[in-house]
């Protein structure tokens, strides 16, 4: 049985266990949040391809599920046991995650945070990530411009206490919507009289849609809907589909996931902000490879982008439309 | 169904008798099936990749266990009773962030506010075991109420991830060195606390009576032993093991983590599971759980070195998992 058990160990193994050859490969480490959020799926794709590319070995890893710093901290202790050069890392836990960084990096390994910075940001070599806050305030403006005339009844579909991406984009909302002007820092979500009602989602959609419909119960006059990412956004537009009050709603997100995209295109999300996994990661596994190679090592912040996808553009704001955003998304379309 | 058992087992076929054969060999020792599990996965890795193989790596497959294998000491004592703690994770997040945040936060000593950690992993132990004697509620239900009870008051206490932790909480995740490899003071305290409690459950009565107790709840009582003591006491002493791998999860990760121990439950049960211990109380032994607990670590370190996704560790734990009950199954059913 336990033979068996071999074989059967070996056969799913056999894809991937390149075995080492010729002149070993610079090995790249990625530990993303979870194995399975398309987002992350994307960045993995992303560091396999230039992985390829540059002829450098990819070793991946994850937490059992967001949040899981332990599991980040386990993967990150064998990949350099597995020889990797440098890790790609978007820390679960961004204060959690930061002693283990600084014992990687005292063994020399390069550590660069995707898409997450950690707190502090100096903890790792460099930071490849969207600007939340500015995705944030990209669909605020994009709201200023399209509920002009209306007074704004907002409520603020959330993320979880505590974590500087939601209280990034949240801030950056308000702040593009010229309501309150906050530090883009700080990990405190602001408010404003015309937030009605804020509700943390954890970015799911079955939370989101309970969220939303808790709102619209505490205040049936909402007529603009922030959401941390596109999954809360579809569970926000069920419950206010359900309520029939699609046509006096406005939903606005970030991501640019495939199915945001797509949630654009049929109107049901009017805009969003598109990141870019994919290029995080190849510059990313790019940077390692040059490490390896000449031992510089990348510094700072850098801003990889974000689009504003709406097909209902405002005058001032730049944007694109679903189309472009299909053409560029992440996700299975 | 002991009925089902002997008229499939009539005809027997040479295949047939060699299954039974080693579910016989596994019921006399039952520990043998987990240890080759280990064992042949330590084989297959080593000639999978040359980074397997090596004190180093070892170490860190025994630091990177030290939490789960802790937590799963308490865990084994209360399967053995024949009950199941599905709390277990979060009072030990709970202990980690309240030691780790009366020490950084409010400037208490470190070693009371170790103290304080424990105390109140205790009292969460206490009030499992008082609500399953006294009130005679299924263990299951009664802890489900105490993980949510946890949760929250984690999220009351602190949402925000505690840093600066005063050093003598780190202490057991420092190393000495032996050779060229680093081992964890924190490695050592855990095969520590899995030889006591060996020891307590093989040569004390009070082990002995967990066995009783776990076997036959009835009989026990027949023959004297205050079960609902017993039991008490096991919930107890299990809880201030969860405390105790609050402590070394502080000293692994360096920090208070309020979102760590949401699927200790779960990992501790497969640990002990895999160990050969049987979810129907009364059979198994602590060093199985030490065993589990090293296959789940052996298979997640092995994968990585040889750069396999982390989510084919978790189907292999799932396939393991299913294996082990059903060999535990098995031999049960062939004994009764």
């Amino acid at each position: 049985m336990f033979r068996k058990l071999a074989l059967l160990v070996a056969a799913l193994a056999l894809p991937s266990s390149g075995q080492v050859s010729a002149a070993d490969p610079t090995v790249v480490g990625l530990i993303t949040k979870t194995e399975t959020n398309p987002f992350f799926v994307k960045m993995k794709e992303g560091a396999a391809e230039e992985s390829k590319k540059l002829g450098a070995k990819l070793l991946t890893g994850a937490g059992a599920r967001d949040g899981d710093n332990e599991g980040q901290v386990t993967a990150m202790e064998n990949m350099i046991n597995a020889g990797a050069k440098g890790i790609l890392i978007t820390p679960s836990d961004t204060k959690a995650i930061v002693p283990s960084i600084k014992r990687a990096r005292q063994q020399g390994v390069l550590v660069i945070a995707l898409d997450t910075a950690t707190e502090p940001q100096s903890a790792v070599d460099a930071l490849f990530a969207t600007n939340n806050f500015n995705a944030g305030l990209l669909i605020g403006q994009w709201s200023k411009g399209a509920t002009a005339g209306k007074k704004p009844v907002i409520a603020t579909l959330d993320l979880q206490p505590g974590i500087t991406v939601g209280a990034q984009r949240h801030n950056g909302f308000l702040q593009g919507l010229g309501l309150v002007k906050s530090d883009p820092n700080t990990s405190a979500l602001a408010s404003a009289p015309e937030v009605v009602c804020s509700q943390d989602t954890h970015g799911d959609q079955t939370e989101g849609q309970a969220a939303m419909e808790n709102c619209l119960s505490k205040n049936p006059d909402i007529n603009l809907v922030y959401t941390i990412n596109e999954p809360a956004a579809f569970g926000a537009y069920t419950a206010i589909r359900a309520a029939g009050k699609q046509k006096q709603i406005t939903i606005v997100s970030v991501d640019g996931g495939c199915r945001g995209v797509q949630g654009v295109k049929d109107g049901k999300i009017a805009a969003t902000s598109q990141q870019y996994p994919l290029k995080m990661a190849s510059l990313g596994v790019e940077a390692v490879v040059k490490y390896a190679s000449s031992k510089t090592k990348p510094t700072g912040y850098t801003d990889t982008g974000v689009t504003l996808i709406t097909d209902k553009p405002q005058t001032g704001v730049d944007s694109q439309d679903s189309k472009y955003g299909l053409a560029n998304c992440w996700g299975t379309k | 169904m002991s009925t089902a058992a002997t008229t499939t087992a009539a005809p027997r076929s040479p295949q047939r008798s060699r299954i039974s054969g080693i579910i016989d060999l596994l019921r006399g020792v039952p520990i043998l099936g987990p240890v080759a599990a280990l064992l042949l996965a330590c084989v297959f890795f080593a000639t999978q990749t040359d980074r397997f193989l090596s004190g180093s790596n070892f170490s860190l497959i025994l630091q990177q266990v030290m939490v789960v294998g802790t937590l799963a000491i308490g865990q084994t004592l209360v399967i053995l009773t024949g009950g199941i703690d599905l709390s277990n994770g979060m009072i030990m997040a709970l202990s980690s962030v309240l030691m780790t945040g009366l020490a950084a936060n409010s400037g208490m000593n470190p070693f009371l506010a170790i103290l304080v950690g424990l105390a109140v992993c205790v009292a969460f132990g206490v009030l499992n075991g008082w609500l399953t004697t006294a009130i005679g509620l299924p263990s299951f239900i009664v802890t489900l109420g105490t993980f949510n009870i946890a949760y929250a008051l984690v999220r009351i206490y602190t949402t925000a991830t505690i840093t600066s932790v005063p050093d003598p909480m780190l202490f057991f995740g420092e190393t000495f060195g032996i050779g060229s490899t680093q081992i964890s003071y924190g490695s050592i305290l855990m095969l520590a606390l899995f030889v006591v409690a060996g020891f307590v459950l093989s040569s004390t009565r009070a082990g002995r009576a967990v066995y009783a107790v776990g076997d036959n709840p009835e009989a026990a009582r027949l023959a004297g032993i205050r079960t609902n003591r017993v039991l008490l006491g096991v919930y107890a002493v299990a809880a201030l093991s969860y405390g105790i791998a609050g402590l070394l999860l502080v000293a692994r990760t360096g920090v208070g983590d309020p979102q760590a121990g949401q699927t200790g439950n779960l990992d501790s049960i497969t640990a002990v599971v895999l160990g050969g211990t049987s979810l129907l109380g009364g059979r198994g032994q602590i060093v199985g759980t030490l065993v589990g607990a090293l296959i789940v670590g052996v298979f997640r370190n092995g994968l990585q070195l040889m750069g396999v996704g982390s989510i084919y560790q978790v189907l292999i734990t799932g396939i393991l998992v299913i294996l082990a009950v059903s060999v535990d199954y098995l031999s049960h059913r062939g004994g009764k």
